[in-house]
């Protein structure tokens, strides 16, 4: 069979760093940049009985977030702790939402290339922190872990596993995109992080019903390099199954330089 | 129910502890105790009811968006086992 | 009588009239330390240059006719699991052994507004976890009552240094009875206030939805004060209350006539040392010579509670203490090569017995495939237990239950059995899943000489029932005037 007998299937999570002046759960700046550990107190550095306050513009921006891509408000909404350990996450928890989040079963409209548009469901958008930063030098010493990135706030997007190219997620990307610039709530640069995906790719036979199992390409952060990591990932499926393999269910890294995606596991 | 070694190894694992063997053995025991003790729990009936979420009713509960900085870098440092150039070092991690 | 015997409201006067300076105040502590710390072990440390600097400091003030806060000068002691800046903050650990806060906790610094001294740091069950402050890492605090046996536990410093007058009063925290349960094990009077009364804010977190901040005093007026002194609304602390702040003292009325006091059966039956019910009977009986209606009821929580409390409490415990990784704080291992190492040598190496244990089955309970069978299931019992109570407090003004089955324990005889350690907690635990206050108030002797204490527990936020009804019982019987601890006893 070729290439032509798959369909793709993708959904996205995008992050989006919300421009409030401080953190999600202190009174930290959330400027971008300088000396790092500078922008920090005992809540984001989870010194011992430091206790989170909940900053108003979050759940403000989320909302707006929520309303501009046609959500449903959650009336009653918690946080919820995702417990894991590494050095970047400073109170082995990230402050999330779960079964509660703010707002949830929204959609966008793309335009596709043919001029029709076509819509983009939104499952929820929820409230979370963001974690902080390890950088590494080159002579091995070590790696060292600033938290002035800790604790700035973010909404995830979780989209429905509607688009069907790598060309439709760039322009749903590029839609919420232009609407979070529009309502004021990020500035959306890319370089800095403000914006950015986890990308789930699958495929599935043209005609079948079920969805293939799907891989995850993690924090990916320019417009090119999802576009090139989905059609990467999605030959890669076709081959392996093509070949008789079997898709598992994975997290991968995308190499820009190399443009190939690499699993953590192997 | 019975709590299995290699669950006790595993649970030990998503907490990041290390255990003896004769830790494993007396965790499994105590565990498998005072989970059996736990399971009067499940004898209530809790279809009808809401979990509790916040125990003095207290909601919406929100900061204002200022900044404020009270503690210098220098004291929020100092307990750092190790450090360098501002920040914590830790043995190289590769990503 | 010594300075170290009165009162705070005692002192507190004598302070006023200068009839007494803070420094000979604060001196007589020190020097009760050196006397009866050695027997009774109640300090982590203590901060005696300090604490004499201040109080000279303070004196000073006065003679200059400044006007100071009614309780300034007054020293207190400090449960070494709440953050004074500048000062080690253990919680009884390896973990924080060398732990120095950079920032005071807001119990602390209200008490600084009011110019309270500190005299130190007070022992406790490792990371308040325990019932016996047997498993602080450093050493075991004594009751002075009989030195062989426990002060109880987690905050057995802050009830023993009370007892043995090493402080006038001091601050415990309460999970699951740390406070009212060493309370009554030492014969003094302990307050688990309403959750949310007091703020949690530098109080380093056990089980965050039930841990809260309260007062160890001599009797139940020096309680109120100390209530009055620490509680209100705190901005950084968001399960606060926003509710106005109350005066306590108000509450400190020699009355009960027309209360309505309920006696659960359930915390009189089996596993209710004879001795104790007999007590609490007579503590009954009492009040209803004074004129409250005593009546007897049913509360059928016990269980079900101490269920819930140890599966809660742990899952929570078991993600508040993941921030313990010898990274930005705390004992880092000697032991590593990687990344790993460091996590699981200073996570192992760090924590005691009692902690692990705990941190595994809160890891359990949250793991997935587990959540909703024990931590869903608990939240649920929880809102049971919370309806259970609330339907007793459409009938009475409060309920009265022994605080401990049992008076103090021989040292040892039941740390290595956990569940037997548990079930210590019955009657102390229940309050704690309801968020309610509840205050254990000393009321006899057994016949081996230790306290007997009982609990009285009101709907959240009535402290003020609570006082009242403390007060008048304390009132006809003052235990506190006609028994004081022999220091006998143990291998010292």
């Amino acid at each position: 069979m070729a290439k032509e007998d798959y369909e793709v299937i993708i959904g996205l999570e995008v992050h989006c760093e919300l421009s409030t002046k401080t953190k999600i759960f202190c009174s930290c700046s959330t400027e971008f940049g300088g000396e790092p550990n500078s922008h920090c107190c005992p809540v984001c550095m989870a010194l011992p009985g430091s206790l989170p306050v909940l900053n108003e513009k979050v759940v403000e921006y989320a909302v707006k977030a929520g309303l501009a891509t046609n959500c449903e408000i959650t009336k009653v909404s918690k946080n919820d702790r995702k417990n894991y350990f590494y050095p970047d996450l400073p109170k082995a928890y990230q402050i999330s939402q779960f079964d509660l989040p703010l707002c949830h079963d929204g959609k966008v409209n793309i335009e596709l290339e043919n001029g029709e548009s076509k819509e983009i469901r939104i499952e929820r958008i929820h409230i979370e922190e963001d974690s902080g930063k390890l950088n590494h030098d080159e002579f091995g010493r070590g790696s060292f872990v600033d938290l002035n990135r800790a604790g700035v706030p973010l909404i995830e997007v979780v989209s429905r596993p509607d688009m069907r190219s790598a060309e439709e997620a760039e322009n749903y990307m590029r839609k919420l995109k232009s609407i979070f610039e529009y309502i004021e709530i990020s500035d959306c640069k890319m370089q800095e992080g403000s914006l950015r995906a986890d990308v789930n790719v699958s495929v599935r036979k043209k005609g079948a019903e079920k969805l293939g199992t799907r891989t995850e390409m993690k924090n990916m952060s320019s417009f090119r390099s999802i576009v090139r990591a989905i059609k990467y990932e999605s030959e890669r499926q076709i081959e392996v199954i093509e070949n008789g393999g079997t898709i598992s269910q994975e997290t991968l890294r995308w190499d820009d330089v190399s443009r190939k995606n690499f699993s953590n596991e192997r | 129910m019975a709590i299995s070694k290699e669950e006790i190894i595993h649970i030990a694992k998503l907490a990041s502890l290390n255990l003896t063997e004769e830790e494993i053995i007396k965790y499994q025991k105590d565990l498998t105790d005072i989970l059996e003790f736990a399971e009067v729990v499940n004898n209530l009936n809790t279809d009808e009811i809401k979990e509790t979420v916040g125990i003095n009713g207290e909601y919406n509960v929100f900061r204002k968006d200022e900044v404020k900085q009270e503690i210098s870098k220098e004291e929020l440092l100092k307990n750092a086992p190790s450090k360098d150039e501002g920040m914590f070092r830790i043995p190289k991690v590769i990503n | 009588m010594e300075l170290y015997e009165y009162t705070v409201h005692e002192i507190a006067e004598k302070l006023e009239k200068n009839e007494v300076t803070s420094y000979d105040l604060v001196k007589s502590y020190f020097d009760r330390i050196r006397e009866k710390d050695g027997l009774v072990k109640a300090y982590v440390s203590t901060l005696e240059e300090e604490a004499l600097e201040q109080a000279k400091k303070i004196d000073e003030r006065r003679k200059n006719g400044e006007k100071l806060g009614k309780f300034a000068g007054i020293p207190i002691g400090i449960k070494d699991n709440m953050n004074i800046k500048g000062t080690k903050t253990t919680c009884s650990s390896k973990m924080l052994e060398n732990y120095e806060s950079p920032y005071d906790a807001t119990v602390i610094e209200k008490l600084k507004k009011e110019d309270i001294i500190f005299l130190g740091k007070l022992n406790m069950d490792e990371f308040a976890m325990g019932g016996s402050t047997e498993q602080s890492a450093f050493f075991k605090t004594h009751n002075p009552w009989d030195l062989g046996t426990v002060p109880g536990g987690s905050s057995g410093g802050s009830a023993a240094s009370v007892a043995s007058d090493l402080a006038p009063w001091t601050l415990g925290s309460d999970t699951g009875g740390s406070i009212r349960q060493p309370a009554s094990l030492c014969g003094v009077v302990g307050l688990k206030p309403t959750y949310g009364l007091v703020s949690r804010y530098g109080l380093v977190a056990f089980a965050s939805s039930l841990d809260q901040i309260g007062p160890i005093t001599k009797d139940v007026t020096d309680s109120a004060i100390l209530l009055n002194l620490i509680s209100g609304h705190d901005e950084k602390d968001s399960t606060s209350s926003s509710r106005p702040k109350e005066d306590y003292t108000k509450s400190l009325v020699n009355d009960v006539k027309g209360m309505k006091i309920g006696l659960p059966k359930e915390f009189l039956g089996e596993g209710t040392n004879e001795e104790v019910r007999q007590a609490i009977l007579e503590v009954a009986d009492k009040y209803r010579e004074l004129g409250a209606e005593v009546e007897e009821c049913s509360l059928n929580v016990g269980k079900y509670a101490l269920a819930t409390y140890y599966i809660i409490a742990c899952a929570e415990a078991s993600s508040n203490l993941g921030r313990f990784d010898g990274i930005r704080y705390g004992y880092r291992t000697e032991n590593f090569e990687n990344l790993k190492d460091i996590y699981k040598n200073s996570r192992s190496e760090g924590f005691g017995s009692e902690v692990k244990r705990r941190i595994i089955l809160g890891t359990y309970v949250l793991s997935s495939g587990y959540y909703d069978a024990y931590y869903k299931k608990a939240q649920k019992v929880r809102t049971i237990i919370k309806n259970e109570y609330d339907k007793l407090f459409e009938k009475y003004d409060l309920i009265l239950t022994p605080t401990s089955p049992t008076t103090a324990f021989k040292m040892e005889e039941k740390s290595n059995n956990p569940l037997e350690m548990y079930m210590a907690d019955i009657c102390t635990v229940p309050v704690n899943i309801a968020g309610l206050p509840g205050m254990s108030i000393p009321c006899k002797l057994d016949s081996k000489g230790l306290p007997i204490g009982f609990l009285l527990v009101a709907n959240s936020f009535e402290e003020n029932k609570i006082f009242r009804a403390g007060f008048t019982y304390e009132q006809a019987i003052n235990f506190r005037e006609n028994n004081k601890p022999t220091f006998k006893g143990g291998e010292n």
